[in-house]
This record gives C-alpha cells, sequence and structure tokens, in this order.
C-alpha cells in the first residue's frame, strides 16, 4: 500500500467524482460519491431494527426464505432454461420436419415407425415421448435438479444463500422444488406442443398402440395426462441421484453429466438380455412402462413397480443429499 | 481445500454393509429361480396293441420324474416327423412342474416300431392306452382307482390330435390341452369353405363342405415327414408372447432353426436306400395319399380313412376338461379347426378353454408363459392347484404397427369362447364391400399361381420380418376384388368373416364347380396390402350351370386375428388359383360379384385385456418409502430444535470467539484454539498472512463450516448452520457471489427477495449508492470488472444494515481512491453503532482502517488489541540515518527522550510525547542526515517477520 498519508487520495478522488458521472460507464471511474456516504450513515443510524428471541432481525422469518416465486424467477431468468424450454417447443416441429421430408414415397414403410408416429396426434405424441424418454427427459430432469445447487456453488453466492440464512434444508427442498416444477413443466410442454403439432399435421384420431390397440382420441388425452405423470414420477430417481451429486460437487457439469451417465449405464445393462431378473432393479427398466396407457385396457402393474422403484431410488438418493449437505462444508 | 472429502472409514464401511445387503438380497430374491431337478428314465416298452391289442409293438419311451412322488402324469406327445426327443423341453418343464411326464416316439417315429396309421384307434390310440395301463403300474404316479392312474395328455399337432382321441377312447385321461391340431384331417388337407347353410354361431367356424381342394403343398410335406423328412411340418421356436421383447435367445422371431431330415440324433436314419414309396406308412395311409396327390380329390375310402383317425370320430365322447391352444399362423390347421373341436367338445359336456396364439405352424410353438398356462391346467384339473383356469377364450393381437424394439402382443380374454354352448352367439359387424362384378381366369394347368403362403417356411419368414404377410401375390386376370371403404376407427377382426358371391361360369358351365381362393387384406392407406396370417380360404363352388346363369353360396373366410387401422380398407380377394393347392388344370373363365345385398360379416370378439393381478405390492412400497422419508425429515426438524443455544450475558457483544479450531482430514489444522471478543462500535481487522486461517475462521462465523471444537457467538446466540442470529449479519467473504446472467441491481433485489425480509429494510438506494456503479448497475455481472464485482458484493453486505458486517479483503482489486473511500465508509458505518469485521492481509491496510486488531498466524492468535497501542508502539518514532551514532547521541541529548536503540541505519526511540518535528530538529541540529522519520512499527517488524518465515518456508 503506497498511500500513506490522507491527504492526496481525497484529492485524486475529488478528481475522481468530476469525470464520473460524465462516464458512469467506465470501470476505473465507478466510485462512491461522499454525499452517499453521509446518507448512508444518516440513514443506518436511524434505522435500528431489534431482534427477536431466537436472535433474528426483526422481519426475518426462516420459513419465509427463498420463495419459491424468487427461486423460479432466478432460474427462470437464465438463459439456459429459456433456450431449452425453447428446444422443447421446436422439438415437435423438427420431428414433423423430418417426417414430412425425410421420408419419399418409397421408403415408407407401410406398418413401421415413421407409419405408427403419425398415424393421429396422440400417435405423435408417444412417439414423441419415446425418442425423448431414452436420453432427453432425463437429460432434462438431470439439469434441473443438478445444476441447482452446484450452478450456486460455481457461482459462488451458494454462502451468501446459507449465510442469509436460509436453513440448509430449507434452500435443498425449495431449489428441490423449483427443479421439479421447471422439469415437469418441461415434461408438460413438450407433449402438449408434439399434440398441437399433431393435431395440426395428423388430425385427432385414434391412438394404435404397438400391440395394435386403438383408444379413441379422448380416451388418449386422458392417457397422456397418465403418461406425463407416470414420466415425472419415474424420473424421480434421475431427480435424486441428479440432487446428491449436485450438492457434493461444486461443477455443475460434473452433476448433470453424472447422472445422465448413470441413465445411460442403466439403459445399457438393461439392454443386456442375459442378466434376467436383475433387469428389474435397474432404474430405467420401467421407463417406458406409460405406454401400457395406449390400451383399451389398462394394464397398472409394470406402472406400478416403475413408480415404486422411481420413488425408493429417489428417497435414497434424495435422504443422502439432505444428510450430506446439512453437514457439508460450504468451501465455494 | 478438496471439494469432496476423503470418506472415513465409518463411511466406507458403512457403504461395504449396504453392498453387502443389496447384493444379498437380489441373490435371495433371485434365488427362486433354481428349476427343480427332475431323473429320467429311457425304457423300450413292449406294448399290445392292434385291434384286438394282441399285435406287440416296441416303443421308445422316457419316464420324466419330478421331486416330489406320487404326483400326476402327464403324457406328452410329439408331432409329426419328430420323435420324443423332440418333446424333451416340454416334458421336462411339465416334470419341473412336479408331473410325472412321459414321453415316447410314436409308432413309425424315431427309434418306435410299426407304421405309421395317422393315430388310428386301433394303433395309435391303443398304443397310448397302453401307456396308461403302463402308468398305472408305477408307483411314482397318482391313481384315481385300480388300473386308473391321474394322468393328463397332451401334444402338439399330430400329439395334439392323438391327446384328443385318446380322451374319447379312454376315460381314465382326467385332462387334455391338445395343440395347433386338427379337428378333421379331411377338412384340413382338403378344405370347402363353401357353405350354402347357415354356420355355425361360434366366431372362427367354417362350414366344412364335402368335396374340398387339396392342400397339395402341407400334405406332400406331411407324407415327406413320414418317409423321414422331418423339420418343416413342425414348428421349432417359440411364438411371440405379450412382454416378448425382441431378443435372439428364445423368440422364432430370430429366426427358426431348421432341423436336419433325419429329425436329429434320436431320429432313425433316413431310408435313403428304401425302395418303398411308401416309406414307414401304412398300407392304407400310403393308398390314401397316393389316391389324393394323384387325382386332387380324394375318394370316400380316402374321406372315411381320413375321418376314422381324425379327433373328430370321437369328439363326441371327450367329456374331460379340455384346454385347446390354436396358432394364428397357421395354414396348415387353421383356427377354425379349433373351433370346430371346442363346439363338438362342449356339446360333449366337457369344460372347454379356447387359447389362440401367435404362433402355429407358420409360427412357432407355444411361448414359455402359454406353456406355463398348459401346466396350470393340468395343476388345476390333476389336483387341484392354483386357480381355476376357467372355461374363457383368449387371443393375442399382435400390432399391425411397430415400434422398434417394443413388445407388439397383447392378449384379450373374455369369460367364454363366444357361441360355445350358453353363451352368446359370436358377435358380427356388418361391412359393405363395393366392387363390379369381374371376370376371372383360371390359366391352363393352373399355372402361374397365385401365392398367398410358403408352407413349412412360414416360420422361418414369418415373424422374422413383417414378410409373411406381404409375400402375398394375385395374378392379375386371375382374382377378383371388392374393397371396404376406409375404416372410421380400428376394427379388430377375431374370427371368420362371412360373404355372400355370386358366381357364374362364363366358360360354359363347371359340372363340378369352380375351384376359387378368398382371401381378406388389410390394405393401408398407402396401398400396402397384407394378409393376415397368410390364411386363404379354399372352396368349390356348387356346380355351376352351363348356361351362364348364376349361383349363390356364403364363404367362410379364413380365421385370423387382425386389427384393422383407421383409414386402412379391408379386401376381399378371390383369385382361381393358389401354388400350395391343387387346381384344376383345365382353362376355364368365372365371373364373381358380391351376392345382392351380402355384406362382409366379420366377427369380433370384445374382452377385457388380460393382466396380472392388482399391483398392490408396489403400491405398499411406495407408502413405506414415503412414510420412512417423512420420519427422517421429521426426525430433523427435531434435530434442528436442539441446536438452539442462547448466553445472555452475551447478547450485546456483536462476538465472541472461545478456543475455536478447524481441523481438516490429513491433519491440517486451519485455526487453532481461536479466542476474541469484538464490542460494539468497533472495526475490528483480522490480520494474517495468507494462510493463516482469517478466511476459514469468517466461514466458521457465517454457519458455512462446522468447527472441529469451541465456538462462536453472535449477540449471544451460538452460531450453527442457518442459526437464526446470522440474519444480523452481512457478510462479504472471498469473492463476490452473483448470478450471472441477471444485472447488478437485480441481484440486489433478488437476494434481499430471497432473505424473505421486508423490502424497505433493505435501503437499496443507499446501497447502491455506495457501490457507486453508475449505470453499470443495470447490465450484466458477467460484463463486470473485478472491481465492480467487489463493491456490489460490499453493497449487498451492506443490504438491511446489519449489526455485525463482516468483509473478507474488501479492498483486493479496488483502486486507491477506492480503497480510500472504503476505509471512509466503513469507519462511519461502525460510527453509527454497528459493528465491521475486516480482514486483510496487509498491515497498512489494517492499520488504516481499523481501530482493533486481531494477528493470527498459522491458525492462532499471535497478538489483539487497539490498532493505536500495537502500530503505534506508544509514541515511538524510528528514524533512518547517515550516522546512527551521532543521531543516537544527539537523541539522548533531547531531554525526555528514552531508550533509543540502534538497529543498522535505524535509530528507533521513545520520544514520550515529545512531537517527532522537535526530534529531528534536534537530529539535523547535530549534522545527522534524515533520510525517514516515522513512528516505530513494532507490529510491522513482527508481521514481516511472520510473512518472512511463511515465504522462507
Amino acid at each position: 500500500m503506497s498511500d500513506n498519508g490522507n491527504q492526496a487520495p481525497s484529492v485524486r478522488s475529488g478528481g475522481a467524482k468530476a469525470t464520473g458521472s460524465a462516464v458512469a460507464e467506465n470501470v476505473s471511474t465507478v466510485h462512491t460519491d461522499p454525499a452517499a456516504i453521509d446518507e448512508m450513515v444518516s440513514a443506518a443510524s436511524h434505522e435500528h431494527v431489534g431482534s427477536g428471541s431466537d436472535g433474528a432481525v426483526e422481519g426475518f422469518r426462516q420459513g419465509r426464505t427463498l420463495p419459491l416465486r424468487v427461486e423460479l424467477a432466478r432460474q427462470l431468468r437464465r438463459r439456459r432454461t429459456q433456450l431449452l424450454l425453447g428446444f422443447l417447443v421446436l422439438l415437435p416441429f423438427i420431428l414433423w420436419a423430418a417426417f414430412e421430408f425425410g421420408t419419399s414415397g418409397n421408403a415408407r414403410r407401410s406398418g413401421g415407425f415413421v407409419d405408427l408416429a403419425t398415424a393421429s396426434a396422440p400417435n405423435f405424441v408417444v412417439f414423441v415421448l419415446f425418442a425423448a424418454g431414452s436420453f432427453l427427459l432425463p437429460m432434462i430432469v438431470a439439469l434441473f435438479f443438478g445444476d441447482t445447487i452446484a450452478s450456486e456453488a460455481s457461482w459462488s453466492s451458494l454462502k451468501y444463500l446459507l449465510a442469509m440464512p436460509i436453513p440448509r434444508g430449507r434452500l435443498l427442498r425449495q431449489k428441490a422444488v423449483t427443479s421439479g416444477l421447471l422439469s415437469l413443466l418441461a415434461l408438460v410442454l413438450l407433449p402438449a406442443v408434439a399434440l398441437l403439432v399433431g393435431v395440426i399435421f395428423y388430425g385427432a384420431g385414434e391412438a394404435v398402440s404397438p400391440t395394435g390397440d386403438a383408444i379413441a382420441f379422448s380416451d388418449s388425452l386422458l392417457a397422456m395426462v397418465f403418461a406425463v405423470a407416470y414420466i415425472a414420477v419415474n424420473l424421480l430417481w434421475v431427480a435424486g441421484l441428479a440432487l446428491l451429486l449436485s450438492v457434493a460437487t461444486d461443477a455443475p457439469l460434473g452433476a448433470v453429466g453424472g447422472a445422465v451417465l448413470v441413465s445411460i449405464l442403466s439403459q445399457i445393462l438393461d439392454q443386456i438380455t442375459a442378466l434376467e431378473g436383475i433387469r428389474d432393479y435397474l432404474p430405467t427398466h420401467f421407463a417406458f412402462a406409460w405406454s401400457d396407457l395406449i390400451s383399451t385396457d389398462i394394464d397398472w402393474s409394470n406402472m406400478a413397480k416403475g413408480a415404486f422403484s422411481a420413488v425408493t431410488f429417489a428417497a435414497v438418493f434424495g435422504l443422502l443429499a439432505a444428510r450430506r449437505f446439512r453437514t457439508k462444508d460450504i468451501t465455494s | 481445500m478438496p471439494s469432496i472429502p476423503r470418506p472415513r472409514p465409518r463411511q466406507i464401511a458403512t457403504a461395504l454393509v449396504v453392498v453387502a445387503v443389496a447384493a444379498g438380497g437380489l441373490v435371495w430374491l433371485n434365488a427362486g429361480d433354481e428349476p427343480p431337478p427332475v431323473t429320467t428314465r429311457d425304457a423300450f416298452l413292449t406294448l399290445q396293441s392292434g385291434p384286438d391289442r394282441t399285435e406287440p409293438v416296441r416303443v421308445d419311451t422316457t419316464l420324466y420324474l419330478p421331486e416330489t412322488t406320487p404326483a400326476p402324469a402327464v403324457l406328452v406327445a410329439h408331432g409329426f416327423g419328430g420323435s420324443k426327443e423332440s418333446v424333451d423341453s416340454d416334458a421336462r418343464e411339465l416334470a419341473q412342474r412336479g408331473f410325472v411326464a412321459l414321453a415316447w416316439s410314436a409308432r413309425g417315429f424315431g427309434r418306435s416300431e410299426g407304421q405309421i396309421a395317422l393315430n388310428d384307434p386301433d394303433y395309435e390310440v391303443n398304443d397310448a392306452r397302453a401307456l396308461v395301463d403302463w402308468l398305472a403300474t408305477l408307483p411314482e404316479v397318482t391313481k384315481d382307482g385300480p388300473d386308473d392312474p391321474k394322468v393328463g395328455v397332451t401334444g402338439g399337432s399330430y400329439g395334439g390330435a392323438l391327446s384328443l382321441l385318446l380322451a374319447g377312447s379312454d376315460k381314465r385321461v382326467d385332462a387334455l390341452a391338445p395343440v395347433i391340431t386338427y379337428n378333421d384331417l379331411g377338412q384340413a388337407l382338403l378344405p370347402n369353405s363353401a357353405g350354402t347353410s347357415q354356420v355355425a354361431r361360434t366366431a372362427a367356424a367354417n362350414p366344412y363342405s364335402a368335396d374340398g381342394v387339396f392342400k397339395r403343398s402341407w400334405a406332400g410335406i406331411f407324407f415327406a415327414a413320414g418317409m423321414g423328412a422331418a423339420g418343416l411340418a413342425d414348428p421349432t421356436g417359440d411364438a411371440t408372447e405379450p412382454g416378448t421383447e425382441d431378443d435372439a435367445s428364445n423368440s422364432a422371431t430370430a429366426g427358426v432353426a431348421v432341423p436336419e431330415p433325419s429329425g436329429g440324433s434320436g431320429g432313425r436314419q433316413p431310408q435313403s436306400g428304401s425302395a418303398d414309396p411308401c416309406g414307414r406308412f401304412t398300407a392304407a395311409v400310403c393308398k390314401a395319399y397316393a389316391q389324393v396327390a394323384t387325382t386332387g380329390r380324394a375318394d370316400q375310402a380316402t374321406v372315411d380313412l381320413l375321418r376314422r383317425v381324425s379327433p373328430v370320430s370321437v369328439t363326441g365322447k371327450v367329456t374331460q376338461p379340455t384346454m385347446i391352444v390354436q396358432g394364428e399362423q397357421d395354414t396348415l390347421f387353421g383356427l377354425d379347426q379349433a373351433d370346430a373341436t371346442a363346439r363338438q367338445v362342449s356339446a360333449a359336456g366337457a369344460p372347454v378353454k379356447v387359447v389362440w396364439y401367435t404362433g402355429g405352424h407358420d409360427g412357432g410353438k407355444p411361448g414359455p408363459e402359454l406353456r406355463g398356462e398348459i401346466a396350470d391346467w393340468f395343476d388345476f384339473h390333476l389336483r387341484g392347484q392354483g386357480t381355476d383356469p376357467g372355461t374363457g377364450f383368449e387371443y393375442a393381437v399382435q400390432g399391425a404397427l411397430r415400434a422398434q424394439g417394443a413388445p407388439s402382443v397383447r392378449t384379450v380374454s373374455t369369460g367364454s369362447y363366444p357361441g360355445l354352448g350358453d353363451s352368446a352367439v359370436a358377435e358380427r359387424r356388418e361391412l359393405a364391400l363395393s366392387g363390379q362384378e369381374q371376370t376371372v381366369v383360371n390359366p391352363p394347368g393352373g399355372n402361374p399361381a397365385s401365392i398367398s403362403s410358403m408352407p413349412g417356411l412360414g416360420s422361418v419368414l414369418g415373424s422374422s420380418s413383417r414378410l409373411a404377410g406381404r409375400i402375398a401375390i394375385d395374378l392379375p386376370g386371375q382374382a377378383a376384388r371388392f374393397r371396404s371403404e376406409p375404416m372410421t376407427g380400428q376394427l379388430l377382426i377375431a374370427g371368420a368373416s362371412t360373404v355372400g358371391l355370386r358366381v357364374a361360369s362364363a366358360t360354359g358351365g363347371a359340372p363340378d364347380g369352380a375351384v376359387l381362393f378368398a382371401k381378406l387384406y388389410d390394405v393401408g392407406p398407402d396401398g400396402v396390402r397384407t394378409l393376415p396370417g397368410s390364411a386363404i380360404s379354399a372352396l368349390r363352388t356348387p356346380p355351376l350351370p352351363a348356361d351362364g346363369s348364376a349361383v349363390e353360396f356364403s364363404v367362410s373366410l379364413p380365421a385370423i386375428v387382425r386389427p384393422v387401422e383407421a383409414d386402412h380398407r379391408v379386401e376381399l380377394v378371390v383369385s382361381t388359383t393358389d401354388q400350395a393347392y391343387a387346381t384344376p388344370v383345365e382353362a376355364a373363365a368365372y365371373r364373381i360379384a358380391l351376392a345382392p345385398g351380402a355384406e362382409l360379416a366379420v366377427p369380433v370378439v370384445t374382452g377385457s385385456r388380460s393382466s396380472s393381478a392388482p399391483p398392490a405390492g408396489p403400491l405398499i412400497g411406495i407408502g413405506v418409502v414415503l412414510g420412512v422419508v417423512v420420519l427422517a425429515v421429521v426426525w430433523g426438524l427435531l434435530r434442528r430444535r436442539r441446536e438452539d443455544d442462547v448466553d445472555a450475558s452475551l447478547a450485546d457483544v456483536p462476538l465472541v470467539i472461545d478456543g475455536l479450531s478447524k481441523s481438516y482430514p490429513g491433519g491440517l489444522k486451519a485455526v487453532n484454539t481461536l479466542s476474541f471478543r469484538v464490542e460494539s462500535g468497533q472495526v475490528l481487522g483480522l490480520l494474517g498472512p495468507n494462510g493463516a486461517g482469517k478466511t476459514t475462521t469468517l466461514r466458521m462465523l457465517m454457519g458455512l463450516i462446522q468447527p472441529t471444537e469451541g465456538s462462536i457467538r453472535v449477540f449471544g446466540h451460538r452460531i450453527h448452520p442457518g442459526a437464526p442470529v446470522l440474519s444480523r449479519i452481512g457478510s462479504f467473504v472471498e469473492g463476490a457471489g452473483f448470478l450471472p446472467h441477471l444485472s447488478g441491481r437485480a441481484n440486489l433485489e433478488l437476494y434481499w427477495a430471497a432473505t424473505g425480509r421486508p423490502r424497505e429494510h433493505a435501503h437499496f438506494a443507499e446501497a447502491l449508492e455506495i457501490a457507486g456503479l453508475g449505470t453499470a448497475v443495470e447490465r450484466k455481472v458477467r460484463t463486470y470488472s473485478q472491481g465492480m464485482r467487489q463493491r456490489l458484493a460490499i453493497a449487498q453486505a451492506m443490504l438491511g444494515f446489519p449489526d455485525l458486517m463482516v468483509l473478507d479483503e474488501p479492498t483486493n482489486g479496488l483502486d486507491p481512491p477506492q480503497i480510500h473511500q472504503m476505509r471512509e465508509v466503513l469507519r462511519r458505518y461502525a460510527a453509527t453503532g454497528r459493528t465491521v469485521v475486516v480482514s486483510s492481509h496487509l498491515l497498512a491496510e489494517v492499520e488504516q482502517a481499523c481501530d482493533h486488531v486481531v494477528v493470527m498466524h498459522k491458525g492462532r492468535l499471535v497478538a489483539s488489541g487497539a490498532v493505536d497501542d500495537i502500530v503505534a508502539g506508544g509514541g515511538e518514532a524510528t528514524f533512518r540515518v547517515d550516522d546512527p551514532a551521532a543521531a543516537e547521541a544527539a537523541l539522548r541529548a533531547v531531554g525526555g527522550v528514552r531508550d533509543v536503540v540502534v538497529e543498522g541505519s535505524l535509530v528507533h526511540a521513545d520520544l514520550d510525547g515529545l512531537p517527532r518535528s522537535t526530534a529531528l530538529a534536534a537530529l539535523v541540529t547535530a549534522g545527522v542526515a534524515v533520510e525517514q522519520a516515522g513512528p516505530r512499527r513494532r507490529l510491522e517488524d513482527a508481521f514481516l517477520q511472520l510473512v518472512g518465515e511463511e515465504s522462507s518456508a
């Protein structure tokens, strides 16, 4: 530190002030007006807020910290969130375009995948959910849940949230609920747009399942609502794992990527039929059980198993995440 | 500091236990998969058979014994061209289910002796009765009475027919399950689907009119199988079942292995050198085949023979519970054969269950699930175990559209086979067809012919691709077509549709009737035609008058299961030729039209999808898991309650740190028994070189890090993570933490909103003024320089005017004028009665900004007290001079100066209240050149020493 005296710096400070208001954007001229300090002091000396018996300053209640709308605003204003939701709106159109321009008359195989997808609006939705189900949807959930704590850690803002203080359990809960709402929004948005695209281009016809079952359009709407609800429940395990990784690491990419990797690994293992019954314990084994809904007479057993599996994994991961976060030293 | 601490041994142990328990659980859950052991006994039995049961025949048998005996027995008969080896796996499976299974090579097959009489009641059936006699002598078999064992019988195709024939002639049989078999061999090989009378009430009924069309290819394949060329006559792979995945190991979808012509290891050597054209057939069978094959028509003797050896001859006497399994991919013994058997057996009073599955002679054998169902049937009817399989009807539906890799079969079940006994007549929907009268030609020699199926190869083609239904070719000029309108919704055809036709001869009459083939296509909106099940109905019309007048009759189309999707049409095609059949060689032409007012009557069987038991287990599991989560949350809340700890005597003291220590794994002690106290209104400097433990201390103060020992109290409240008293602290520790995608103002506003405190408590305006960012406050934080972030962060710490403000290295990254302002801000902030704690590694910083100081080094407290006391050292001064000795003398001469110490070119003196200028004047007067004069800095000496140590270490 070179300035020993008190005189010279104050003169230089005055000089800075002279140009400061003119070019406020200039970083080097960012300054504090001496008058501002006076204002602050006068405001601060008139303001004396008492404190409660628990030591909290007046007006502070733990239960009111980090309201959901605040956290939602924090997340929704992120470009990443906006781009992702925008992509989900765009995806059905991309798929429609791919079907429309990708299949010239000859290449169209009757009875094949394309026919199934383009048979009707509900079928298009089912196709979109199938196409997105193995990678995109788990990735979205992993992104919202894996990024939520780790990105705060990477921005160094986590410590300020915790020092407000938001109790750690509450922070985790509010973050998880927000991520859940955003994931749900994404899960609803995709089939909703797909339904719209489907109705416009393929008409509001019957839903036809791969097993040759057909259900009416109105019934298929209900089936889709249940399908989205089931997918949401089934992806809870990804949410739990991503949350656990999110509190365990300060790198958002590590948390998101880790959860996606586990999901892919589970799907690969699920392909190995030699594992037989053990595959039932893989978290992704029942990922497509919702397709049972496209049926005149719904068989709920696989969906119940899938929900049980997902809830169990989610509970284990979630409790581990809460336990880890409660005692973790925040060093970011 | 590592972001993921190294796991402690306890955690590793816990993880190992969890993994071990989970693995153990998995092993335990899967332990039940090991099949029970089965022992086998091979034996050649000499059975008394023949019309009077006096003709001995040596039969090759294998007895499969279950783990526990005595048990009911099941006879497992093999298909045509097979041997006891070909049913080995089925018999073994039944033995694993606890039955004594008996497999044998029928006479004329395998190593058994005798000649093939096509399930003649005198021969094959009597053989089987002798086997039942033999079973009655075995102690391993449970008995109904003397010489009456508890016995069931099953078998596929030829063996299925035997099971019906045996049950009809031997009442000791208690239950049976014929699979893909015939009712009447005469109708199977010489079908005629044209009828003038009303057809039966059932869904897949066929009029079975006399004088049919010879099914040449299949008959030939069967005859060849009797000559030793096994293989094509019986399906080998498993049919697709609901839930079957596209999996190469167990499904016919991956291609069917065609056995060697010799029939495998157990087969006898082919009679390659034999000149006998009858092979191992009896003379009667051989003669009948030769008669049909050469003329294409069956004479009365042949018809009588075929009827005698067919189940139809005894079905009126079958009263035992009968489970009839028939394949939907079967151009040899179609669903109509099972339909006829079901009608006849049911009329005789037997409980009947009918199952249509996706296989058949063109598809595959029953899959594991269906085989299990057959075993369940015997379980219930032979020993009363398990739930009643009932007398229902179920059929498998294979989807017309396929998703890759997804299972594409579902099962529809209903309480009873429609039209059987008291149950309602099969529902038929009328579907209008349109099409003008068309003239079709039978080419001379019947060639080229339409193609509908590939007998014997159907299973190879069939399921591996969707080719099976696509190989159908109708030749132009040989086929009349009648189309429906596109479907508005899905139509699930289940059974044999009927339609009325009007046929006239265009070439001078047909006294023997015209041979025609009727088939029903599913035509997609893109024109792709699929022939479901490759099935066609061969028919011979009533005699056509020579005058060209038309004859009206009704036709039963092949029994199929096919979902016809919306926008698809059905197309009725009537052709004159088919490669698989013997057709007339004379050229002819016919005019074919729909009978007036005739509509296609399509059978529909509504039912419910077969589903497993209600999913109670998983739902209970979900409830348990949620309960555990709730308990954990409640326990966590209770634990948090206990953390409150208040010391009322310290309620006005902003900060008391007592014996604080923090160790990290690996022995590093970042903070070591640190104790100090901060009073209200102070600006406290926490001074120490990098790594002294300052930041760690501040993080513990904010509840971010758990202390290993000791405590921190803020206004009397002990700090723990999330302690409410933290709301009285404003902090800036180790860098700003902002959301880079938001502006500075939005960051502060969201920060405050997240505290949940009233907005008016925040004082945004004042805080932003202090930050002094001007219009930059509206820019995204990611565009800020480090200094700007720093200022914004300090403004954030100041929001709400906290009673205790904690700033870690607040002047890093600021330029000198800004640093100066910052000091001013802190000093004046403390003057409002609040407290400021500032950490720094720069002595001058602390000296100028703080009134109190705590010096730390390597986690320990080195010194603490008022800055003036420590820094100024009580009025001591230091002079840098050219002649220290002279200077010392001169200073000592000045009154009141004590303790003059020389240190190199520096002279330290305690001026004891004397102004430094006076001492300076004295030195100058003494002729000493003074380079520098100032207060003595004991603290700096000590501090530099510390830092020096640090850097040299």
